[in-house]
């Protein structure tokens, strides 16, 4: 791509010191997100996707910070602002949808006035504009009577609504990326699938950029674009959506799609992954899956992970799935 | 097949009124809010019969009356033809209680924190003056743990883990009835595998009948037998899942099965359903989902739909037709 993409890490590590060792549960991420592209990461819990998206809006908590690599947005870097720079950033480039509405959304304050708030604050506009800007905002994810219900307060909403303000609010100031982490988890699923409708259309009308975090494998392969599945910190697989779902390439993908229930067949038994994923403080030797993987040969137990260029840039895997390996 | 289980017209109203003195000073009426609602259904046993909804429809109240966590406003539940709420015979009721087990959704808070595994385990049996030596090594053993992990403390193991001590505390006390609500809705998809195999094993072995509480309709296809679709309290839909799968006869599963995501859907773009579960306290009258129903009628608002049998289902709706 010959455009500058919305968001590029480099080799994002991200470090928490204890007392006994130093995690990594960001290690070594590098990825780009193209304007109008949806960029879903999966894993399992534990496995660095919130952390991600947490370094690059720069709301790690400590005493987790990032130790080295870039996070480039627009071509600009921003991992080395100060906080007061990364404020403006945040909010005014960057929105961010969490799993909980509720704790996104101040209880205390009318829906309206925190949009203004927000708009005021990183737009140039007058109080009555950014009340129009508002007022059109919650109409545009949908908000029935917007006007009406400007001065009601978030407990006033149910849950879908409420993430329907959550996603007006990150979008209000006219982000360049939208970080959406868990956006529907806590949702129903018919309320479910009119959220990532909404995501959907906003990120084709007006280009946004967005980084789905998911444990959903359907609500990838719906929305994403691309995808990226995480294991222990690293990039297990990135890929075009269609080619990672319905051919992974990384053992530990073949297996998180296939353990996957299915709507469209019913299977006697689910495919299981053996094992657990490995404690931070406890990674194993060589490539991080490999006591899980069917396929581990001697060199996954010597070599560190391999990077993506081992899988044909896809997978970060010696042996992917469509290399046969020796028995 | 006998029924394990039987249901006959269950419901369940929770008074959500303002304190009185509220009332009288704003003048609002009582608030009745119907959480269930005449809903009949049987299990016949070493079944899986699966209860699926969103939330507030009702399904963990139904699950929670039937283990006896709350007593009926209106109806019976039957185990084993023992009536729990009404029975007077002691020696009756606890006879039927000890076969009756309950999994939780969350694993973190349904153990205590304090006590070691072996004692969670060996609860069930010890109350009521059991032998327990070595209940809880060979229990966990079955779960797929470790003997020596009864001397641990619940936080030394992963959701998963707990979730199966949580399986194998269930087993203790040999019961032929569990009661699974969401057990698997916290778990990562591939612990979540893991789970539901450990599960259909262990039905087979000991010859368990789940009722088993969802609100994600693949994974009850894998469990049940039967599966019940529930909305705002009243069961709207009851068959096995090939049926629902293929053609689904209410509007409301089409809706429910329309808006899951699916891994085959790549950049599917599906009209999202309309509106919201209503209000439980002011439920639309005739059908309760017919604001949202995409074929609704004219009789749809005014009458409500009894269940009645369609093909092989049993279906609450006016236009379903075989």
């Amino acid at each position: 791509m010959s455009e500058t993409p919305v968001l590029r890490l480099t080799d994002l590590v991200v470090e928490i010191p204890t007392r006994t060792a130093l995690l990594k549960p960001v290690d070594g991420v590098t990825l780009d997100i193209a304007a109008g592209e949806i960029l879903g990461v999966v894993g399992e819990s534990g496995a660095g996707k919130s952390m991600t998206g947490n370094a690059v809006i720069g709301l790690l908590d400590r005493p987790a910070r990032i130790a080295s690599g870039e996070i480039h947005l627009e071509g600009a870097r921003i991992d080395n602002l100060d906080r007061d720079a990364m404020r403006r950033v945040r909010g005014k480039k960057i929105g961010m949808v969490f799993q909980d509405p509720l704790t996104s959304l101040n209880p205390l304050i009318p829906i309206g006035d925190q949009l203004v708030e927000t708009m005021l604050e990183h737009l140039s506009l007058t109080r009555a504009e950014a009340e129009e800007r508002a007022i059109a905002a919650l109409e545009e994810v949908g908000i029935p009577a917007a006007r009406e219900r400007i001065g009601s307060y978030p407990h006033e909403f149910s849950g879908g609504m409420r993430q329907r303000v959550v996603i007006a609010l990150a979008l209000c100031a006219e982000p360049l990326l939208v970080i959406a982490d868990e956006p529907t988890t806590a949702l129903d699923v018919s309320v479910q699938a009119q959220i990532i409708a909404l995501l959907k259309r906003l990120c084709r009308e007006r280009g946004t950029a967005v980084m789905l975090v998911t444990h959903d494998m359907g609500v990838i392969a719906e929305a994403a674009d691309r995808v990226a599945v995480m294991y222990a910190g690293r990039l297990a697989e990135l890929g075009p959506v269609r080619d990672v779902i319905s051919a992974p390439m990384h053992p530990y993908a073949h297996g998180l799609m296939a353990s996957t229930p299915l709507a469209s067949q019913g299977q006697a038994r689910l495919h299981q992954i053996p094992g657990a994923m490995p404690r931070l403080g406890a990674l194993p030797d060589g490539c991080a899956f490999h006591p899980r993987c069917p396929r581990a040969q001697e060199r996954c137990r010597q070599d560190p992970t391999p990077g993506l260029e081992a899988g044909k840039g896809r997978a970060a895997c010696w042996f992917p799935m469509d290399v046969s390996v020796p028995a | 097949m006998t029924d394990l289980v039987r249901i006959e017209k269950l419901s369940r109203v929770f008074d959500v009124s303002k304190p009185w003195l509220n009332r009288m000073i704003e003048r609002l009426p009582r608030a009745l809010l119907t959480a269930v609602s005449e809903v009949s259904f049987r299990v016949p046993e070493r079944t899986v019969y699966a209860l699926v909804g969103e939330s507030g429809s009702g399904k963990s109240t139904i699950g929670r009356m039937v283990v006896g966590l709350l007593n009926p406003s209106d109806g019976h539940v039957e185990i084993e033809g023992v009536d729990l709420a009404r029975e007077t015979d002691p020696a009756k009721i606890e006879a039927v209680r000890s076969d009756i087990q309950m999994i939780f959704q969350d694993p973190f808070a349904s153990l205590n924190p304090r006590w070691k595994v072996r004692d969670i385990i060996a609860e069930p049996v010890a109350v009521k003056g059991g032998d327990t030596t070595g209940l809880a090594e060979e229990l966990l053993e079955r779960v797929g743990l470790a003997a020596e992990d009864a001397g641990k403390f619940p936080h030394q193991f992963s959701g998963g883990q707990r979730q199966r001590i949580c399986i194998a505390r269930a087993l203790a006390s040999e019961p032929r009835l569990i009661v699974c609500d969401e057990p698997t809705s916290a778990l990562d998809v591939s612990v979540q595998a893991q789970v539901l195999n450990l599960m259909s094993d262990l039905k087979d072995q000991f010859g368990l009948t789940y009722i088993f509480i969802s609100h994600d309709l693949t994974v009850v296809r894998h469990m049940a037998d039967t599966i019940g679709v529930l909305y705002l309290g009243r069961l709207v839909e009851e068959t096995d899942p090939e049926t629902l799968f293929q053609s689904p006869r209410h509007p409301y599963s089409q809706m429910l099965l329309a808006a899951a995501p699916k891994m085959d859907g790549f950049g599917r773009e599906v009209e999202p359903p309309k509106g919201e579960i209503p209000d439980p306290i002011n439920p639309p009258k005739g059908c309760a989902f017919h604001p949202r129903c995409p074929i609704a009628t004219e009789i749809c608002t005014r009458e409500r739909p009894e269940l009645r049998q369609v093909g092989t289902a049993r279906v609450a709706c006016h236009l379903a037709d075989a």
